[in-house]
């Protein structure tokens, strides 16, 4: 498995020598950072993304705005692609560096700034980790929502580039709906202010175009955050089911009958046997899925909601219902979900995971489908799935050492998310489009949406100098790429020529 | 259906080839707000209709020209609503404009604004171009987020042909207290109140007495009245519609409202009479103030102010600064390079 190659349209090469390169950073950045040494540079090769790899021809450690500031001007001025990342942490190569480029790492900007408990907001800078900030605001009572799997490694800025969501997504929102303003960098190293200290500002809704742009059009140098007080109490319903079919109904249910759960997971037969070889969660090893079910809020809302979801899940033909007893149990519940991906990594040395979005009632078609493929393509697949806003993570197993494995596997979950736009939904629900599924963006977006894209990006980075090749594809990719296909019987980019 | 698109799509492309301004409108409900109302008016009120419903999905989809009052009947039958409470501000309105709009009612600080529930949007833009964004399921990276841009534009980036919007299950029960007390200590109880974990859904301060209204199962909702004291207001459901319709004595008697929008906390601003919401962060200001002492003000307090209702607007809305200003003029000729919809509705420079 390998990066999608850059077309030769797409690369940029600076005029400027590395040499004078490095000799115009040091001006502005301390010996140790600004990296230019192979063995310097070869640890920031990938993401979390493992299986691309590239190494930078330079990496900026900035540890103020200013710095950021002085290295945007002078890459914006030498013409040389910029790459930033937080943590690193993402799933689709969006950090993935060049070689003909700079990789700009916001890990020294790690400091809260303020955190004002009484209006509820903290400002922090982009490389505080996500879980450091409920961390830090926990003695007040209050918290960060979004909470990513990764969250005790990924970065706040890594997840407004991002816009990262979480299991509490569906009640708590994604990353835009809880952050109320940003300070960030140009590629030509101007600071703009967006959004307020108040719910909403004037002009156009730049805080919602930027959350979720894949380091595409602005570096994020400060991000004030929403707050909420943490629930009183919270509890989780554990429902196994015979039929991936009966669990996926009984989401459905759940929603039909007014209630929105903090968290509705689902788990395969592979998933759940995988995770209990690896923590011990105590799911039941016979079910074919379980479902997880979270209410969270005052103790008589949880007391309520719990009475509330034990019968929907009865009626839905559930085998067992368990509740959590105790904070300790409700936690053991989780921690089984939460370890899905490095226990599915126990049992092939590698997995792929996918992260199509589909409408919900799609989901007995494209589950019957998933386990068609996998026959087809000969590789097992363990299905996560965050039920409640029909976020699906497949997990593709495999053994990338093996040449023929790889190719199976891509070609496995490129058409899992060709599939989840078929039944009208999308290929990335939180992992974003990176460089992984560049070419799949081709078949979810039409020319005129394309186009469009690109104008926006324009907007901030004329010369294109921002993560160059990821997020939206040329369109001279998509007419060339490997990922054309017939859709419903119609061509896409019929305009264009092909090559 | 099909056809009428096809008709508006006709209407834009002719007039990005004239540079003649097309001033797109559905019901007219909120054509009292913002700058000048220019150009041919092209009434999106032909291609209405509900296009998908699903409410195990949380997602409602429906063309622009769609009613408000309707759209949101629909969702009652099924016991959904949009959470975000949208003001209607005339029988007339429409979703399309609703969502142009970007205007929240009273649940928006507890539930989300009007951009928060956007899902994705089929847009016409400038050039009459038919495109969609976004989608019809609650999580959606790919590509960056031009759905919620368009809430809040007033149609001066494209046409809102439909919205796809997330939607959520009515409260069992509401409830509503009235506790008397003086703005200061309001703005310092609901500050104390939303760092902790009661459902609340709503908040209001005017003529001398807080009124917060709780939602949620019952028992819930009981016990969160008890531990807040105060009265219940026998009549809720009305008070709070005739807050996020604007109906309430305090706005129909304002000749120039002032919106500001600040950081919760911020003492009472003492320019004049005044209506509180959303938790502090919202405060009504009925008085015509000077621009440039409102806009201080504001700024003073993280937050910024607009001349809501009133005559001369021009100086009602604050100035962005160059680097956003300049955005924002390029964001507009990115999706419509002729500058043909609604030049200056918005902002004078765009």
């Amino acid at each position: 498995m390998g990066a999608p190659a850059l077309l030769s349209s797409e690369r940029i090469e600076s005029p400027v020598p590395k040499a004078e390169l490095v000799a115009r950073l040091s001006a502005v950045l301390p010996p140790e950072s600004l990296l230019h040494e192979r063995e310097d540079l070869k640890p920031f090769e990938c993401d979390g993304m493992t299986a691309y790899q590239r190494v930078p021809m330079l990496v900026a450690l900035p540890a103020n705005e200013d710095q950021v500031r002085a290295v945007l001007r002078i890459c914006h001025e030498a013409r040389v692609p910029v790459v930033f990342r937080g943590a690193g942490t993402g799933l689709s190569g969006g950090a993935l560096p060049y070689e003909f480029g700079l990789l700009l790492v916001m890990a020294k900007m790690k400091r809260i700034l303020a955190i004002d408990p009484v209006a509820r907001t903290a400002i922090v800078q982009p490389g505080v980790r996500n879980a450091a900030i409920s961390e830090a605001t926990a003695p007040h009572g209050l918290y960060y929502a979004p909470d990513p799997s990764s969250q005790i490694a990924c970065s706040i800025g890594g997840n407004v580039a991002e816009n990262s969501g979480g299991v509490h997504c569906l009640k708590y929102g994604l990353t835009v709906h809880n952050i109320l303003k940003l300070r960030v960098v140009t590629i030509q190293g101007e600071v703009l202010e967006i959004g307020g200290e108040g719910l909403d500002a004037p002009g156009y809704d730049l805080l919602a175009l930027l959350t979720g742009s894949e380091g595409m059009l602005a570096v994020v140098t400060e991000i004030t955050v929403k707050l909420l007080p943490k629930p009183q109490k919270a509890q989780v319903v554990l429902a196994a089911f015979d039929d991936v079919l009966k669990a996926g109904q009984a989401v459905a249910d759940v929603i039909g009958a007014g209630i929105i759960p903090a968290g509705l997971e689902m788990m395969d037969k592979k998933a759940t046997a995988a995770v209990e070889q690896f923590v011990h969660a105590g799911y039941p090893l016979d079910a074919e899925a379980i479902l997880l079910c979270e209410s969270d809020g005052t103790t008589e809302e949880v007391a309520a909601e719990i009475a509330r979801i034990t019968e929907v899940m009865r009626k839905a033909g559930a085998t067992e219902i368990r509740t959590s007893r105790d904070e300790t149990e409700r936690l053991k519940f989780w921690a089984g979900r939460k370890a899905a991906f490095p226990a599915v990594g126990r049992i092939l040395p590698d997995y792929y995971c996918m992260d199509g979005t589909i409408p919900k009632k799609q989901l007995a078609y494209v589950l019957t489908r998933i386990a068609e493929l996998s026959e087809k393509f000969n590789l097992q697949c363990a299905n996560v799935f965050h039920a409640g806003d029909g976020n699906l993570h497949p997990l593709i197993m495999f053994d990338a050492a093996d040449e023929d494995q790889n190719h199976r596997a891509e070609a496995y979950g490129a058409a899992i998310l060709e599939l989840c736009v078929e039944v009208g939904g999308t290929i990335t629900g939180e992992h974003g489009v990176g460089i992984e599924k560049i070419n799949q963006m081709c078949v979810q977006f039409g020319t005129g949406e394309l186009q469009a894209f690109h104008a926006v990006k324009r907007v901030f980075d004329e010369h294109g100098l921002l993560n160059p090749g990821k997020a939206v594809p040329t369109l001279q990719r998509c007419a060339e790429g490997g990922a054309m296909h017939v859709h419903r019987g119609q061509e896409k980019f019929p305009e264009l020529p092909r090559f | 259906m099909q056809e009428v698109l096809q008709q508006f799509s006709e209407t834009i492309r002719k007039a990005a080839a004239e540079r003649a301004q097309l001033r797109l409108r559905g019901g007219g409900s909120k054509d009292f707000y913002g700058l000048a109302l220019i150009g041919e008016v092209l009434d999106t009120r032909a291609y209405a209709g509900i296009v998908e419903y699903e409410p195990t999905e949380l997602v409602v989809t429906a063309r622009a020209g769609t009613r408000l009052e309707s759209l949101e009947a629909t969702l009652r039958e099924k016991g959904q609503m949009l959470a975000f409470e949208p003001p209607h501000f005339s029988e007339e309105a429409t979703i399309g404009g609703c969502i142009a709009a970007g205007f929240s009612g009273p649940r928006r600080a507890s539930a989300g604004a009007a951009r928060d529930f956007v899902l994705g949007v089929r847009i016409l833009n400038g050039l009459g171009e038919d495109l969609r964004f976004g989608g019809q399921v609650m999580k959606n990276v790919a590509g960056y987020d031009v759905s919620r841009l368009m809430a809040g534009s007033f149609g001066t980036l494209g046409l809102l042909a439909e919205v796809s919007l997330k939607v959520l299950p009515l409260p069992e029960e509401e409830r509503t207290l009235r506790l008397e007390m003086a703005e200061a200590q309001a703005i310092d109880t609901l500050n104390r109140w939303a760092a902790k974990p009661l459902p609340i859904s709503g908040s209001c301060h005017v003529d001398g007495a807080l009124h917060v209204r709780l939602s949620g199962a019952a028992p819930a909702v009981s016990a969160a009245a008890a531990k807040l004291g105060g009265e219940t207001v026998a009549e809720g459901a009305a008070f709070w519609n005739s807050v996020r319709e604007q109906e309430h004595a305090f706005f129909t008697g304002a000749t120039s409202l002032w919106r500001f929008s600040v950081r919760s906390t911020t003492a009472p601003l003492d320019l004049g009479a005044q209506l509180l919401e959303w938790n502090g962060s919202l405060r009504w200001v009925s008085a015509p103030l000077d621009a440039a002492q409102a806009h201080a003000a504001a700024e003073k307090a993280g937050g910024f102010a607009t001349l809501f209702r009133g005559n001369d607007k021009r100086h009602g809305i604050q100035k962005l600064s160059a680097g956003l200003l300049a955005v924002h003029k390029k964001l507009k000729r990115a999706f419509d390079p002729q500058g043909i919809l609604g030049p200056g509705r918005i902002h004078a420079d765009f």
